[in-house]
């Protein structure tokens, strides 16, 4: 199933091409790691972020091959380019990490966060948030009179606008997922 | 091989398939199954340290003079912790170890058992890799993975935490298997990125090996082709602290270690060089000193195994990932078929600078009849020594640098040294695991007498084993390296830098059953030294020196490489408030 067939170091894009261009504007990378999915990995790549002083924005794990026991790490990152060199290197350094991709890099991905949100609210305010939730493609997976749950899927910008245009609406609480995220074509 | 056994049984089978023959630990409850197995048995020896860091460092000692990993042994909660400062010592200065722990049953695991701590939670951030074995199949075959991890790519510690239930537990053993990890980074370098490098070898008018513990880890071969690339292209070479002996002191084109006290010529060499190799070293704060500065015209090219170093502190224009044994040995095939060119009257020129450079002799001091002075006590110790099968380790401070710069390394392995922690305590259980590996050689451990306190203990071990091993100490009463930085920084206010109530070091060593001199006589110095090379068992030698000695030259933090300080240099504003932030 992995959509990752590159191995460590064989790849021109891969993590282990050396020869970046210094400079120090930050930019935001969304880099996929396949691990071996074994007990505390995640700890591992946590760990090496808060103890190496790097930046997480978003961070999103699942198993993504039962048989091979492989998970998925999504992270969105930003940093210097140097920086994020040194995250790429440092994260190949973790003996169960397999693979690092820089999906920034790469080549243009494709890139998804679910969120639920509860509003709650009468009349107008409650009309309004339907009306807007119809706009954004968001369902409503559960509802009262005085409140609705939204589902919605996206980019993380396009989460945000709805979560901006829900908050004076009644907006109470929210789930998010963190992104995931796939290089487009094949 | 398949056969049934216990967890216990294992961890002894699997040490013996991997060829171990010593084993450095202390027991405890959480891993008496293990000890029970060892007790049985004779292929795998085991030294009784007297703390666990200390059987940390002897391994740590044991593996950097063989080129094998070494092997420790504790157990759970407090013996675990106190392993803490060995692993990451070795994490630092990439040495290969395989720690065992014990642990409290898996069922009883996150009830706050009687010594239970989370192992692999505090060791993860200072071991290459660990892992918690909760099924006794998969006991032999994690062992095996470990000595995998720990000695292949960087090497570095790892840790199996292994309750004690999966010890007493039986299950099937497998036989080590090294194409059954997944864990093999590449070693072979890019042969374009080798083809790059070999052409400004062969334009370079300035060029500097910069080379480091990189080529040790590597292997006795690293050594030996460097040696080649060097005399063959007759290019001047340096080291770090760690990389010393890769290259022999005594060369041509050696210019001594390099760093923030390391020799004049070295770094001025660094800093004016067109052309820097930097092979298997990382580019250490020790190194660069001010980095915005740093050997500001060079094309610098940079070998290294672990593609996080480089590019991590200092840009390379011609980035190589790989082994240094790999990638020197394509490096000399491609140099040589391409004629072995140099740009020779370019680089005569450069070795006439480095030679003015030279005169400047930044390492000599005057003795006079009083006070023995470290230097001279390491140049004595040198000279009668340098002839012997001799091994030294360090502990960490002034003495450590004058060691350095002091005594003359001609083959790798010969020099153990904690780096990249500065780890005081190190050197004597280091010492102690270097002469379990080399029974007859002369091993002495440089010391200060603040650093060798932290682990004496191990006096114990030293004399229960009959370990001939020699420790030298430079008694400064002081904190020394620390007394400097005050000096130099905190105009001259030693706070808390002094050695107050120490020990009459000559009846500790009698109270160990072990040997004691003490010397302050520069003219009693070489009888003395004689004297400890000569006795046949454990030696404290309490070298009294000089107080107040600074150890030069010195690249104050912040500073660039061509503002080093000569020791006939003032030194009281050295170190301006930008620079006194940095350690
Ligand atoms: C008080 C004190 C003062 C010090 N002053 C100095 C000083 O003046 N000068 C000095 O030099 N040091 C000094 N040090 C030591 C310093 O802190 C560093 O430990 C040292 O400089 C690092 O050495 P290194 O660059 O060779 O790296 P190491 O820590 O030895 O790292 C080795 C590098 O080689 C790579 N490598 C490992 N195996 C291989 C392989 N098979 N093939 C290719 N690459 C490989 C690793 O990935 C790593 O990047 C001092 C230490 C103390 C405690
Ligand atoms: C475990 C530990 N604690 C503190 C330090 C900080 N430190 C570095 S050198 C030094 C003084 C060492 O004194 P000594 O061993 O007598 O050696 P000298 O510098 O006098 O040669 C200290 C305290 C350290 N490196 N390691």
């Amino acid at each position: 199933m992995s959509a990752l067939n590159l191995k460590k170091g064989a790849s021109k894009h891969s993590a282990y091409n050396l020869r970046p261009t210094f400079s120090d504007v930050d930019e935001r990378h969304t880099l996929a790691i396949l691990v071996e999915n074994e007990p505390g990995v995640l700890a591992r790549v946590i760990g090496l972020f808060s103890g190496r002083g790097y930046n997480i924005e978003s961070l999103t794990v699942a198993e993504v091959d039962h048989t091979g026991h492989l998970s998925r790490i999504t992270i969105v990152t930003t940093g210097t380019p140097q920086v994020i060199e040194q995250i790429k290197a440092q994260l190949g350094r973790i003996v169960p990490v397999y693979e690092v991709h820089d999906l920034t890099v790469e080549g243009t991905s494709v890139e998804r966060e679910l969120a639920i949100l509860k509003v709650v609210g009468t009349g107008e305010k409650r009309v309004e948030a339907l009306r807007l939730a119809d706009i954004f493609r968001a369902n409503v997976v559960d509802s009262t009179l005085e409140s609705f749950v939204f589902e919605i899927t996206g980019v993380p910008d396009k989460i945000d606008a709805f979560g901006d245009l829900m908050r004076p609406l009644g907006l109470t609480e929210v789930a998010r997922t963190g992104v995931a995220a796939l290089l487009r074509g094949n | 091989m398949k056969r049934e056994m216990t967890g216990a049984e294992m961890v002894v089978q699997a040490l013996k398939d991997q060829g171990v023959d010593t084993v450095f630990g202390y027991p405890g409850g959480a891993v008496l199954p293990i000890y029970d197995a060892i007790f049985q048995q004779n292929d795998v020896r085991h030294i009784l340290a007297r703390h666990e860091q200390g059987a940390v460092h002897a391994a740590e000692g044991y593996a950097r003079s063989t080129g094998k990993p070494g092997v420790v042994l504790v157990t759970s909660g407090p013996g675990a912790t106190n392993a803490v400062t060995g692993l990451t010592d070795a994490l630092l200065d990439s040495i290969p170890l395989v720690v065992l722990t014990g642990q409290v049953p898996t069922f009883m695991i996150g009830s706050d058992a009687f010594q239970e701590a989370d192992t692999v939670g505090i060791t993860r951030p200072c071991t290459k890799h660990n892992w918690l074995i909760k099924d006794t199949n998969d006991l032999a075959r994690t062992i095996h993975e470990g000595f995998h991890v720990a000695t292949t790519g960087r090497p570095g510690p790892v840790l199996i935490d292994i309750p004690k239930d999966v010890q007493f537990a039986t299950g099937t053993y497998v036989a080590p298997k090294p194409s059954a990890s997944r864990y093999h980074p590449p070693v072979k370098g890019d042969i374009n990125a080798i083809t790059e490098l070999v052409a400004a070898l062969e334009t370079a008018k300035r060029p500097v090996f910069y080379t480091g513990g990189g080529v040790i880890n590597s292997g006795p071969a690293a050594s030996q082709l460097l040696r080649e690339l060097v005399d063959g292209t007759g290019f001047p070479i340096t080291s770090t602290l760690m990389g010393l002996g890769a290259y022999p002191a005594s060369g041509k084109n050696w210019l001594g270690m390099l760093g923030m006290h390391g020799l004049y010529e070295a770094n001025l060499a660094m800093h004016d060089c067109d052309l820097m190799i930097c092979i298997g070293a990382r580019f250490d704060d020790r190194i660069t000193g001010l980095i915005s500065a740093f050997s500001p015209n060079s094309i610098k090219a940079h070998i290294d195994i672990d593609p996080s170093s480089i590019n991590k502190v200092i840009k390379a224009d011609i980035p190589i990932v790989g082994d240094v044994g790999h990638v020197l040995e394509d490096t000399l095939k491609i140099w040589k078929a391409r004629g072995r060119k140099t740009n020779a009257a370019a680089v005569g020129k450069w070795q006439a600078q480095i030679s003015d450079w030279r005169k400047v002799n930044c390492l000599a001091y005057t003795q006079d009849k009083t006070t023995i002075r470290p230097q001279h006590a390491l140049s004595r110790l040198q000279e009668l020594t340098k002839d012997h099968d001799r091994y030294i380790c360090t502990e960490v401070g002034q003495h450590q640098m004058w060691a350095a710069q002091y005594l003359g390394f001609e083959a790798p392995n010969r020099f153990m040294t904690s780096g990249g922690l500065g780890t005081m305590g190190y050197g004597f259980p280091a010492s102690i695991g270097v002469q379990m590996a080399h029974p007859e050689a002369l091993v002495i451990n440089v010391a200060g007498e603040a650093s060798w306190l932290m682990n004496m203990q191990e006096l114990g071990t030293a004399s229960q084993y009959r370990l001939p091993v020699k420790q030298f100490i430079l008694n400064n009463e002081r904190l020394g390296m620390v007394r400097q930085w005050q000096e130099l920084l905190h105009g001259s206010r030693y706070s808390h830098s002094w050695s107050e109530a120490l020990p009459d070091f000559v009846k500790l060593a009698e109270a160990f059953g072990a040997k004691g001199i003490i010397c302050s006589d520069p003219a009693d110095l070489d009888d003395a030294i004689m004297e400890m090379i000569n006795h046949d068992g454990p030696v404290v030698f309490d070298c009294l020196v000089e107080k107040h000695e600074n150890c030069m030259p010195m690249i104050p933090s912040g500073k660039p490489h061509n503002e080093m300080l000569l020791a006939t240099d003032e030194t009281s504003s050295a170190i301006q408030s930008g620079g006194a932030v940095l350690v």
